[in-house]
């Protein structure tokens, strides 16, 4: 819905004004959202209040019961105040509708940025923004976490609020910086690289934009509720979770809106790459970052629900005690522990490949770009994404080879979770094909993607070191779990992220970043990366469990060692803020195509024009091509001409394969 | 490039193989593991070195100099053979390393012949082992000894949430999970003194639920063993049968709710429960001495208040006296069924266990307050 001509368009003068609202109160925005947050939150009050009172319950207002409703229906009334259903509503309500009259499209002042919008490009970047925001309070929680443990015994933190401290960073990372910033990077890049004008739906894609914060600030004001923070981990083991204080509610609602954010989008995506699609662009002329959101989306729509589910189970066992979980209860002690974690990792590890396939669309568009060679072995990369999808879904309980589970589980989730490396390997190995011979652009966004490779490797190799389970059964639950997971989520994804920030900023900001800078960003993130987290293998290894706030003395030295590396590691984010902040406004202007790459995304101009393209463009050939004499990927021509085009010229990468 | 990828398998195979990784070999099953960790060391090193020689040759060799700014690469779209190889390769080195993988873990996992049993039953924050005695009786401890070269299947139970147990040296661990007995087999080898560890988040206490293994030689173990006290009380892993009550694992969030009837109850076994039973207790069923010290009882541990210098005082206090009752003994049965509502200063809250209005009898609680109150000065 957009929201720039709305002072007119909610007050409609046939309308006798009945409502003595200011008219600030009645356009969509920030003071109607506050408004309709506070009408949400009395609905909370009165609805609890009122079925306490028909039960004969005691006391009538009960702090808790409030609380959970109110963390519905108070963000509910904010999405509406701030006017992502307007539309909807008014279609609902038999009113007139405005038609889309784009006049929402673009940016044209920072405010814009706070405002209902429905340009792709807009909410592309918001989502980066916020997730980046959250990326910063996630770290500083990791400080937190690294200067409690930078010597054995307690330091400021109880071990209370060490707990609350480390779930928070973890779900903060996860569902608020990893999962969500591909989102943002993929929705401003996606719909250019395909040649479509807008994603498929664009009002739901500004909806699932705004749940996003919302979920964020969920999480975090859990650190304000009685009793602290949820403090049971990211991932909220029941029957631990069901006793908590009241903060474990703020995850398992929270996760619920960033769940939701997550399926709009990753629907959005889907029928937009299926439905919108410029002519020509068959699925195997399609960039591989748009065959990586595919995939993901695929993962986001089945796996989701899951979390979902899990979260609602705990939140119907602490506070309505449904005692799924609760094995104490009822004449033959009913419930029944382990289910939970088989329905929680049945979406968590699919979710980490959803938190991994989009960087390795990032990647792919990178090393061929910088390499100046077609990617190696383009279809083979396609299918190996959409292996991992399906193998991604059979391998969930190796998370719980020492959970009681039934022994034979192990065994086929074993082979499953090692043979998932065998695509992964492909993708690895095909990277490595694409640099031969190349001419390599050592660039920021080359490095972050070379820094990548070496990172993930290891994270791989750990990973199927892990899926051998009498190894896994000495490690799970030790510090080697916490080097494999940041090996794969900072090393793997967080790189991808940067390479990927590096690579179109001057696509989305029309702004060159310091390349300079931006080594320096590289070489100190890479270095003290690897010396925060690879000692963490062998503390691991030695038999230091993760989740605690006091160790044993003999690993003093290594955590000493690590927590100062994690301080220079988190002072490195500075330099990148720094650059982006510096180059956003002060930056040499980008050209269209800075990187000399085929993709779509870069024959437009930096930034691009509101509808994206001027002229439809027509596919013609493959996406790599680099190298290849005279080769185009798309043409931006009348539709006739492009027609004839496009049925005489047979792109060389269909030559090879047919 | 060969010679890049020598120079690094030469420095990093010696290096991975030097590094100490594993903590001192303590169990036939730790002996295994670590050989199964040398041989994946060994396979996936040359697989990073090769990944890496690419890496760094290419960079080396092919980087962009200066004039070529305007070049591309060959056009290569792919090789099939290759595509192939990659594919197969890695899918034969996987499949091989699982098949490595289960024959250890059947082996590990192999019961034998003359098997002990120790049940472990573990709640927030403390274990407890028992060890099955002839005639139905039970000796149970808050440390764990174990004869050495005797296999041991261990049968883990919960009583709250889901903790772990794990012994770093053995290379073995297993969760404890409500409702279900989880099974562990280990064979020490090596005589010594090891933690167990909860390894699974279990409440604000985890990083302190710890525990003590001692691995002896089988006399010592049997002298160790026919010297404690054998009782015919069930071992509190045994879930009591009055626990259907809402709420038992969740106490933390309602610590009054079985501390009141458990008051009332009390007073009822005053008169059977003497001294020395309580004392059984405090190092025995209820663990109290893995976290407190106590000269009387010959505990020394240090996660709770010291009972011997703070019971007293902390029990006079004016605050004290108003939440807990006037008496040394309201004080002491209160500070044990609900122990959140006065926390002595320097402490916590959601340490202490609060389920022992579950897990013990009213008579045991009993006895432990006539113990308790005779035993501080």
């Amino acid at each position: 819905m957009s929201t720039t001509t709305i002072p007119q368009a909610a007050a409609p003068p046939q309308v006798k004004t009945r409502v003595p609202l200011p008219p600030k109160l009645r356009a969509p925005g920030w003071y109607r959202a506050a408004l309709f947050s506070v009408l949400g939150l009395g609905f909370a009050v009165g609805i609890t209040v009122l079925i306490r009172w028909l039960q004969h319950q005691h006391p009538v207002v009960d702090g808790s019961a409030i609380t959970i409703v109110g963390l519905f229906s108070a963000p509910l009334g904010f999405l509406v105040g701030i006017g992502t259903c307007d539309y909807w509503l008014h279609w609902a309500a038999g009113r007139p509708t405005r038609p889309e009259d784009h006049s929402g499209h673009g940016a044209h002042s920072w405010r814009d940025y706070f405002r209902v919008n429905t340009d792709h490009k807009v909410i592309g970047i918001q989502y980066t923004v916020t997730s980046f925001f959250f990326l910063f309070v996630g770290g500083l929680l990791a400080m937190l976490i690294r200067a409690q443990l930078a010597k054995p015994g307690m330091q400021f933190l109880t071990e209370e609020q060490y707990n609350g401290v480390f779930s928070v960073h973890a779900t903060v990372l996860i569902f608020l910086f990893v999962i969500p910033v591909f989102a943002g990077l993929a929705n401003f890049v996606l719909p250019l690289m395909i040649g479509a004008p807008d994603m498929a739906f664009p009002r739901l894609n500004a909806l699932s934009y705004w749940l996003l914060p919302l979920g964020g600030v969920i999480m975090l004001m859990s650190f304000l509720a009685p009793g602290g923070s949820f403090a049971s981990g990211w991932t909220a083991y029941a029957p631990l979770s069901t006793t908590m204080p009241v903060g474990q509610l703020f995850f398992s609602i929270g996760v619920q809106f960033a769940g939701f954010s997550s399926i709009f989008t990753a629907l959005n995506f889907l029928v937009t790459i299926i439905t919108m699609r410029a002519p020509g662009m068959s699925f195997f002329r399609m960039p591989l970052l748009v065959w990586a959101n595919f995939s993901t989306s695929l993962l986001v729509v089945i796996a989701t629900p899951f979390i979902a589910a899990s979260q609602f189970f705990i939140l119907l066992d602490s506070s309505l005690h449904f005692h799924f979980f609760d094995a104490f209860v009822g004449d033959h002690n009913n419930g029944n522990v382990i289910m939970y974690q088989h329905v929680f990792w049945f979406y968590s590890h699919p979710a980490v490949y959803i938190m991994m396939l989009p960087g390795f669309g990032i990647i792919s568009e990178i090393i061929a770009v910088k390499s100046r060679k077609p990617i190696f072995g383009y279809r083979m990369m396609a299918f190996s994404l959409v292996a991992i999808v399906v193998l991604g879904f059979t391998v969930w309980a190796h998370h719980m080879f020492v959970s009681g589970m039934s022994p034979w589980i192990r065994i086929p989730m074993m082979v499953t979770t090692a043979v998932i490396a065998v695509p992964t390997g492909i993708k690895i190995f095909s990277w490595l094909a694409t640099l031969w011979r190349g001419v390599l652009h050592l660039d920021t966004p080359m490095l972050f993607a070379l820094g990548f490779l070496t990172m993930f490797t290891l994270g791989g190799i750990s990973g199927v070191m892990l899926a051998m389970i009498p190894f896994d059964i000495h490690v799970s639950q030790t510090y080697f779990i916490v080097a494999h997971i940041h090996y794969v989520l900072f090393g793997g994804s967080l790189f991808t992220i940067f390479a990927g920030v590096y690579y179109w900023f001057p696509k989305m900001t029309g702004r060159m970043l310091d390349d300079r800078l931006g080594k320096w960003h590289f070489w100190m993130t890479f270095i003290f990366f690897n010396l925060t987290f690879a000692p963490m293998h062998l503390i691991g290894i030695q038999g230091m469990p993760r989740r605690v706030a006091e160790y044993a003395s003999k690993f003093a030295a290594w955590n000493l060692f690590i927590s100062i590396s994690a301080f220079i590691l988190g002072a490195s984010i500075l330099i990148f803020l720094y650059n982006v902040v510096a180059s956003w406004r002060y930056g040499p202007r980008a050209s269209a195509n800075p990187w000399r790459a085929l993709t779509l995304e870069w024959q437009v101009s930096s930034p691009p024009p509101v509808f994206n393209f001027d002229a439809v463009p027509t596919v013609v050939g493959g996406p790599y091509e680099y190298g290849v004499p005279g080769a185009v990927h798309g043409i931006f021509k009348a539709p006739e001409e492009t027609r004839v085009a496009a049925g005489f010229t047979t792109p060389p990468s269909q030559q090879r394969h047919e | 490039m060969v010679l890049i990828g020598v120079i690094g398998l030469a420095i990093l195979i010696p290096i991975a193989l030097v590094i100490p990784w594993f903590p001192s070999n303590g169990s036939k099953q730790a002996g295994n593991v670590r050989t199964l960790y040398t041989v994946l060391l060994l396979t996936t090193i040359p697989i990073f070195v090769l990944v890496e020689t690419v890496v760094v040759f290419s960079v080396w060799k092919f980087r962009m100099r200066p004039g070529d700014e305007e070049k591309d690469g060959p056009p290569i779209h792919g090789n099939t053979r290759l595509e192939v190889l990659w594919t197969v390769l890695p899918a034969i080195l996987i499949l091989s390393l699982c098949t490595y993988a289960y024959t250890v873990l059947h082996s590990n996992e192999a019961s034998k012949t003359s098997e002990m049993t120790v049940n472990v039953s573990e709640r927030q924050f403390a274990f407890e082992f028992s060890y099955p005695q002839a005639g139905g009786k039970t000796v149970v401890s808050p440390v764990l000894y174990l004869p050495k070269g005797r296999p041991v299947v261990f049968k883990i139970r919960s009583l709250d949430v889901v903790h772990s147990f794990f012994v770093p040296e053995f290379s073995e661990k297993i969760d404890a999970v409500p409702g279900i007995t989880t099974t562990l087999r280990v064979t020490p080898t090596r005589l010594g003194t090891y933690p167990a560890e909860c390894t699974e988040l279990c409440g604000a206490g985890h990083s302190l639920m710890r525990a003590t293994v001692y691995v002896v030689p089988s006399a010592t173990f049997r002298s160790w063993l026919s010297s404690q006290p054998a009782n015919s009380a069930p071992p509190i892993g045994t879930p009591p049968s009055s626990a259907n009550q809402a709420g038992v694992p969740g106490a933390a969030t309602t610590p009054t709710a079985g501390a009141s009837s458990a008051k009332s109850a009390a007073p009822a076994g005053a008169s059977a429960a003497g001294v020395a039973g309580g004392k059984t207790v405090f190092t025995g069923s209820a663990a109290c001495s893995s976290c407190h010290t106590l000269g009387a009882a010959g505990a020394t541990g240090t996660i709770g208040p010291d009972l011997d210098t703070r019971l007293r005082k902390d029990c006079a206090t004016a605050a004290s006296k108003r939440i807990r009752g006037a008496t040394l003994q309201q004080c002491i049965s209160t500070a044990i069924t609900s122990p959140y509502k006065y926390i002595p200063s320097g402490f916590q809250a959601g340490i202490m266990p609060s389920t022992f209005s579950h897990t013990l009898t009213s008579t045991q609680i009993q006895s432990l307050v006539t113990f308790l109150s005779s035993a501080t000065k």
